[in-house]
């Protein structure tokens, strides 16, 4: 049964920036989060003094969580969060801001997510990710998620026929997406040959399938709708908003997520259907990811997603703009700003503030957030409808 | 299909060797449940004591039912493999030196999913296969999963030998061949594939019987060794030292008394000067050149064994200077196996019960003959195990122990010998 | 005015017309200890153990500490070693008058028949032969057996122990007897492991040498070595033990003082362990002698 929940009335996102991603820094977590913060400012008009909430995702940020942000840089604040859910951190972010401004808790809120990147900062942040990983994946060599990924897209291929072509083509279409986009780290093209004959990683993934790691933030802010336009800021409204963990625990590998569960009440909120979509964003550490959220949130059934992919075309001005500035598979991830690029990316989008190529005409946007690999599945999923509103 | 084992060439002394990497050790303390069982060769997992759920990763509580109640139980390792991959990169520094590694994904019968080092012979997903819990070069416990039946040289798997530390090839000190154990292993290692074994004698006026067979077999060096003497003990570890892969340490020097039976250190002392200082001798000379070669090719430095006694775990007063001697052993062994674990090079306890020999005549049987010992200890190799009891009263004590130490204690104490 | 007695004894032993010669083996790890039956109290072979060597442990000095039995290596036995004479007034090492440790010797030579017959027993008839060549053992003399077991270097020949034990030579029981009750003799010397032979156990009384030795307040040297450098008679024994409180007996350094003129030939030393070779000791005499 499909449940309604409260609407988001009008509280509003806007003020999407970006600290522009460089592969390595010598710089700390506090350096691009400050960026962003500072932008966001610029960007608004608001002074400092004005911003009374705060929420925080890095992994490069210990010692210090959200709490010691405010005293680095100078904050003094009735509202506060740290969101350490990896690639769901933009989603999830964007629902607590949302019903703190709602409910009056906080005024105006920032949400910032960004990680600094030193060469052996991947290897150091993977030893101590999580406990189950440490005891049960981390001691059998894949050094991170690639295995737990290999073994899903593997499982399928074999399962519905998916083949790495189609995969390629997800993976050429968001280059192409991010040779537009001015930030993002990938520059040469990708053709499927290449795709297809480059170095294997974990058999079958090989090194286009997996992101790859660098420094950088990315934020929004959300405001009530009165305030944003007060201060003369294009903005978006969020229509509906899902979130869920450890969704389907005794599924033997994870071939759906939890948007599986939750879409229906996603849609119901929104008043909309997936043909509604103009844009999409998907969580990209893997292109397998992104087509288990094709097929969870509703665009075509589990399994056919092999027919979908070979139907439609991904670029911004092709039949389903998908990742249009190119995902974290071409425009790098960021840490914890791997959850906000595509949230990012969307409400530039629906608020006419596409920095790279534009989709035509987009009026309603999905940002889906994944994340946290635990042990062998990603734990978090979520997403949001965004509207454009001014 | 795997390819048998072959000698591999010598080994060109000019390069450089190879040192030992590990993969990642960290556990928590929780999942040193896991490596507590694979350390007697045991695959456990937890389970919930209220509503039988098996749990895998291990954890505080139970992922069904909350319950605390967590009680580690043997499994069968029956399961499916659902799918796998072929790892090409790691970012750990061991793995990329083994590049490609198999690795697979597994759902048990039992319940738990698991990720798996996955054996050459296992056949491709979906696939029915058989879970083992390893020690892997770390010493923590692995999980590897297996063809469902034996295959033809599956111990010879690449990935497969990284956890266990089989004599084929290798060479062999064993520190006293002269007892009957002595004599038993020197056999039981040419059996089992040894290129050279370095038979250590003492006392070269005591001719025991059979000792003058093993000279003819042509693996076996017969070197001279007594491990109370320091500078013998230099001396052979500067000639042979930078060549031994396992050491199985089977000097012993066990005497019938406790406190009140014998007036004097006398005895004692000798007990201790063989059985405890003996090994801190043999540790200090031959150790650091096997800590160097962990990682020496196919023939590297790969285990130490000590020959140890059920004893050393509760003082059995009849034999209690004999028994300290023995704890005060174990508890040195436990250092030397801190010490050697960077090395990858495992530090096997093995704890019998009575031998078969001339020091336990009047005890009563069951007593471990020396030969099975020495099959046993062959066992305990191949299987990378690094605690073993061997035998029905090392099992009894064992058992005994684990349920209520100070219960063992008033058993040993009552019984007249 | 003649010469101060010592200043004398200095003057010959400078200018070579005294030789000192070394009855001692060296002490080391693998100098074959006397091994009894499993059950008993054993003696401790020689042990040393490097406490530093200019290194951390101790960066200018070299040192060892060691271990051994009272009874390890070239050893003394007092009486109070055997039950015989445990109740004698000043048997022990630490309590025996000093003028013991400096006395004149005897050497008997039965390396030929030791030589054929491990197990060879020195009797009387042996003694009293060797009177009539070299005269009547002074009272108060070591006597000397020489087997030349000393040249066995292997261990396991020194030892020369079978199935049914040790087989070395040493006296029977009447010849300590006599040497005791009719020479007075100061106290008996052999190069095996014991003073008593090897299977000594099935003598009348067990092990007679240390018996009645002992018993009657004489004392023992084992494991002598060189005893073919001395003359039948004339050598004067240096062998003081240590001063061990209590002590049974102990390891020391045996010397001989020797008349030059009575040496054995040179070809003929074979020192265990000795470093210097007939020519060093020709070019040695010679400088001592200018």
């Amino acid at each position: 049964m499909t449940r309604t929940r409260a609407t988001y009335d009008d509280v509003v996102v806007t003020c999407p920036v970006t600290v522009p991603y460089v592969r390595y820094s010598i710089r700390g977590a506090h350096w691009f989060l400050a960026g962003a913060l500072a932008q966001l400012l610029k960007t608004s008009g608001l002074t400092k003094d004005r911003l009374d909430g705060l929420c925080v995702s890095s992994f490069t940020l210990a010692p210090d969580s959200a709490v010691g942000l405010t005293q680095h840089l100078g904050l003094t604040l009735r509202w506060l969060d740290h969101i350490p859910m990896g690639g769901a951190c933009g989603v999830v972010a964007l629902r607590r801001a949302a019903r703190a401004v709602q409910s009056g808790d906080a005024d105006a809120v920032a949400c910032i997510a960004g990680d600094t990147n030193h060469p052996n900062s991947f290897r150091l942040n993977l030893a101590t990710f999580s406990q189950f990983a440490r005891d049960a994946v981390y001691p059998y060599g894949s050094g991170g998620a690639n295995a737990s990924f290999a073994f899903l897209t593997a499982y399928y291929m074999r399962t519905y026929g998916v083949t790495r072509e189609d995969f390629g083509k997800i993976c050429v279409a968001q280059r192409a997406n991010a040779l537009e986009f001015p930030l993002a780290l990938m520059k040469k093209p990708l053709t499927l040959a290449r795709y297809l004959s480059a170095r294997l990683i974990a058999d079958p993934l090989r090194l286009y399938d997996c992101v790859m790691p660098c420094a950088g933030a990315d934020a929004f802010l959300v405001l009530r709708r009165g305030e944003a336009e007060k201060l003369g800021l294009p903005y978006a409204r969020i229509l509906a908003t899902i979130e869920r963990h450890n969704a389907y625990p005794d599924d033997p590998i994870q071939y759906r997520g939890g948007w599986a569960l939750d879409r229906d009440e996603l849609y119901a909120q929104a008043g909309a259907g997936p043909q509604d979509i103009d844009v999409l964003s998907t969580y990209d550490d893997y292109p397998v990811i992104t087509l288990m959220q094709i097929e969870d949130l509703g665009f075509c059934a589990k399994g056919e997603g092999a027919d979908f992919v070979r139907r439609e075309s991904f670029t911004a001005d092709g039949s389903f703009p998908l990742n249009t500035s190119g995902g974290q598979l071409s425009a790098g991830q960021a840490g914890a700003a791997g959850g906000f690029v595509g949230l990012v990316e969307v409400i530039r989008q629906v608020t006419g503030q596409a920095l790279g190529a534009k989709v035509p005409d987009a009026r309603l946007g999905l940002a889906s957030g994944f994340g946290m690999i635990n042990y062998d599945r990603g734990l978090c999923s979520g997403a949001v409808i965004l509207a454009a509103g001014n | 299909m795997t390819r048998p084992l072959v000698r591999p060439p010598r080994k060109n002394p000019v390069l450089r060797t190879r040192l030992p990497n590990l993969p990642p050790g960290t556990r928590s303390r929780v999942a040193l449940g896991l490596t507590a069982a694979a350390a007697r060769g045991r695959f456990e997992l937890q389970v919930c004591r209220d509503c039988g759920t098996v749990q895998y990763p291990p954890r505080e509580a139970c992922r069904v039912c909350l319950s605390h109640r967590l009680d580690w139980r043997p499994q069968n390792g029956g399961g499916e493999l659902v799918s796998e991959t072929l790892l090409h990169h790691s970012n750990e520094l061991f793995y990329r030196e083994r590049m490609p590694w198999r690795l697979g994904l597994v759902k048990l019968d039992c319940g738990p999913l698991i990720v798996a080092h996955l054996h050459g012979d296992c056949a491709a997903a979906p696939s029915r296969v058989r879970v083992s819990l390893n020690l892997d070069r770390a010493g923590q416990a692995a999980l590897v999963a297996l063809p469902e039946k034996d295959t033809p040289n599956m111990a010879d798997d690449r990935q497969l030998r990284e956890m266990t530390c089989d004599p084929k090839f290798r060479k062999i000190l064993i520190t006293d061949a002269k007892t009957p154990l002595g004599q038993a292993l020197v056999e039981a290692v040419v059996a089992a594939g040894a290129d050279l074994v370095w038979a250590g004698h003492a006392e070269p006026w005591k001719k025991p019987p059979g000792f003058e067979r093993l000279a003819s077999i042509p693996q076996v060096s017969l070197v001279p060794l007594d491990l109370t003497n320091s500078r013998a003990v230099k001396d052979l570890a500067g000639e042979i030292g930078g060549r031994v892969d396992i050491l199985i340490n089977t000097a012993d020097y066990h005497r019938n008394f406790g406190i009140a039976s014998r007036d004097g250190i006398e005895t004692a002392r000798a007990e201790m000067d063989m059985n405890y200082f003996g090994m801190l001798r043999l540790a200090q000379e031959f150790a650091p050149a096997m800590r160097a070669r962990g990682a020496d090719g196919q023939s590297s430095a790969i285990a130490w064994v000590n020959v140890l006694s059920v004893f050393a775990l509760a003082n059995f007063p009849p034999h209690g200077t004999y028994s300290a001697s023995k704890a005060a052993a174990l508890s040195l062994a436990q250092c030397l196996r801190a010490e050697l674990s960077p090395a990858g090079v495992r530090v096997i306890n093995v704890f019998p019960g009575p031998i078969d020999d001339e020091w336990n005549q009047t005890l009563p049987p069951p007593k471990i003959a020396p030969a099975r010992l020495a099959a046993d200890i062959i066992a305990a190799l191949r299987g990378g195990i690094e605690d073993a009891f061997p035998g029905d009263i090392a099992q009894d004590w064992l058992a005994r122990w684990r349920d209520n130490p100070k219960a063992l204690e008033r058993e040993l104490a009552a019984q007249q010998v | 005015m003649s010469e101060p007695i010592l200043s004398q004894l200095i003057g010959a032993l400078t200018g070579g017309h005294i030789r000192i010669v070394d009855l001692t083996q060296t002490l080391s790890p693998d100098f074959p200890q006397i091994v009894l039956p499993p059950e008993m109290g054993q003696a401790w072979p020689f042990r040393i153990e490097e406490a530093s060597r200019y290194d951390a442990r101790g960066p200018g000095w070299y040192w060892n500490n060691f271990s051994c039995s009272e009874h390890t290596g070239t050893h003394f036995d007092a009486p109070i070693h055997w039950i015989s004479g445990r109740h004698l007034p000043d048997n022990s090492t630490d309590t025996l008058p000093v003028k013991s440790f400096i006395a004149p010797a005897c050497v008997l030579d039965c390396s030929r028949e030791s030589a054929a017959n491990a197990d060879f027993l020195l009797t009387v008839d042996f003694i009293k032969n060797w009177e009539r060549r070299y005269g009547r053992i002074p009272t108060g003399s070591w006597v000397l057996m020489r087997t030349d077991w000393s040249k066995r270097t292997d261990p396991v020949a020194y030892q020369n122990i079978d199935e049914t034990g040790q087989h070395t030579p040493g006296p029977d029981s009447e010849a300590v007897q006599f040497l005791v009750d009719q020479r007075q003799v100061l106290g008996f010397g052999s190069e095996a492991i014991g003073t008593d032979a090897g299977q000594a156990f099935h003598l009348k009384p067990p092990y007679p040498c240390h018996y009645f030795m002992h018993g009657s307040g004489r004392l023992g040297l084992q494991c002598l070595t060189n005893l073919d450098l001395l003359p039948p008679t004339g050598a004067v024994i240096i062998a003081a033990p240590l001063k061990i409180k209590e002590g049974s007996g102990s390891p020391l350094r045996v010397l001989a003082l020797v008349p030059e003129t009575t040496m054995a030939p040179k070809s003929r030393s074979a020192k265990r362990g000795s470093a210097t070779s007939g020519k060093q000791r020709v070019e040695r005499a010679k400088k001592t002698r200018r």
